[in-house]
């Protein structure tokens, strides 16, 4: 009947109608909207899912092959760590960060920047130079691949709380937004029509009341007519004796 | 995820034994800021696991650092930390070590991935 269900808080009138009307519309297009961009996300997320997994797998490989590289180098050179951590001054491999969009929301990537530095030169000087220098080389590749996983994930996790979010709003939008208004607008609609009943009865009466006022005004005006007609009839002398001739009496106070 | 805090984030850190460490710096991802702090931390068996915390925390609540990596095992160590962390901002990456191969089933992003996956 009148929105069984929760509705707005607003008068029943036509102006509100027309505005919940307007704004049940706005949100079926934002609700269609957002499914879009839902849609557009998830199937982002599904390649980027796909991607993660790969490259988690392929990083084990790598990072084995790293390992191993730097086994090579202990046994030419010996141990070099410490020598390492103390040369570590300032990063020669940086991420930068890069913006791509994804209907709408920013997702950051990461890209490797590597400054040609010469750091480490002189570790393994005495030996073994050359495995430091391929170490090198194979740890900057799997620092790559991690640069790129970690960018992968990052994506990842954005993209699901995004989602997430998308999806709460969609939902929101579908159960208790667009109900809402409907059930506004119901309620205003059967208000209206309501009123419109109560109207018309009202003017039905008001109708019916003023024809049996006319019919009663009608029916005394007609006694009235008929009771003057007969008193006329009955006394016609005393029409003549109506007139009073002005200059025959004199006032007091005329002085001419 | 604020556009500016993605753009200042531009080193790696790395929490991990010393082979692993040792082949990142090699790599060069090695940095020491003006207040002298690392970017790194070696971990041995000796090392306390509220170390480990400690460097997590701090590694992560740094503006300056996008990726931080850690090694398997060591993040095994201090797995509901790991867990709970669910910020974009630095990713964390969980690495496999020479003497540790990686095991899939452990990573928390690949627990979510497989959850995901409805595998």
């Amino acid at each position: 009947m009148s929105g069984t269900g929760a509705r707005e808080s607003v008068f029943p009138t036509r102006m509100a109608l027309t505005n919940t009307k307007m704004r049940l519309k706005g949100a079926q297009t934002g609700h269609s909207l957002l499914a879009k961009k839902r849609d557009a996300l998830t199937n982002r997320f599904r390649a980027i899912l796909r991607k993660v997994d790969e490259a988690k797998r392929k990083m084990g490989r790598v990072m084995q092959l790293a390992s191993f590289s730097l086994a090579e180098v202990s046994y030419a050179t010996g141990d070099i760590s410490y020598l390492v951590q103390e040369q570590a001054k300032t990063a020669s491999f940086r991420v930068k960060a890069r913006q791509e969009n994804v209907s709408g929301v920013v997702i950051p990537a990461f890209e490797p920047d590597r400054v040609q530095g010469s750091d480490f030169n002189l570790t393994g000087l005495g030996r073994g130079g050359q495995q430091v220098q391929r170490s090198k080389e194979v740890y900057a590749k799997a620092v790559e691949t991690l640069v790129e996983l970690a960018s992968l994930q990052t994506a990842f996790m954005i993209l699901d709380e995004v989602i997430r979010a998308t999806n709460r709003r969609v939902n929101a939008i579908e159960h208790v937004v667009i109900p809402r208004m409907e059930n506004t607008i119901k309620y205003i609609t059967s208000e209206l029509d309501e009123m419109d009943r109560e109207e018309f009865f009202r003017l039905k009466k008001v109708q019916g009341k003023k024809k049996r006022d006319a019919q009663a005004a009608e029916v005394q005006n007609q006694e009235k007519a008929q009771a003057a007609t007969t008193e006329s009839e009955r006394r016609p002398e005393n029409v003549d004796k109506g007139g009073v001739d002005l200059l025959s009496s004199k006032d007091e106070d005329v002085i001419f | 995820m604020a556009l500016a805090s993605t753009k200042d984030r531009e080193f790696l850190a790395v929490i991990g034994d010393e082979d692993t460490v040792t082949g990142l710096l090699l790599a060069g991802i090695g940095h020491i800021n003006q207040q002298q702090k690392r970017n790194f931390l070696i971990v041995d068996g000796k090392t306390q696991v509220n170390v480990i915390e400690d460097a997590f925390q701090t590694f992560t609540e740094r503006k300056d650092i996008a990726i931080l990596l850690i090694n398997q095992h060591i993040a095994e160590k201090i797995r509901p930390t790991v867990d709970k962390y669910q910020q974009a901002f630095p990713a964390l990456l969980e690495i496999p070590s020479k003497d540790h191969p990686y095991d899939p089933a452990k990573d928390s992003i690949l627990k979510r991935v497989q959850k995901l996956f409805g595998e």
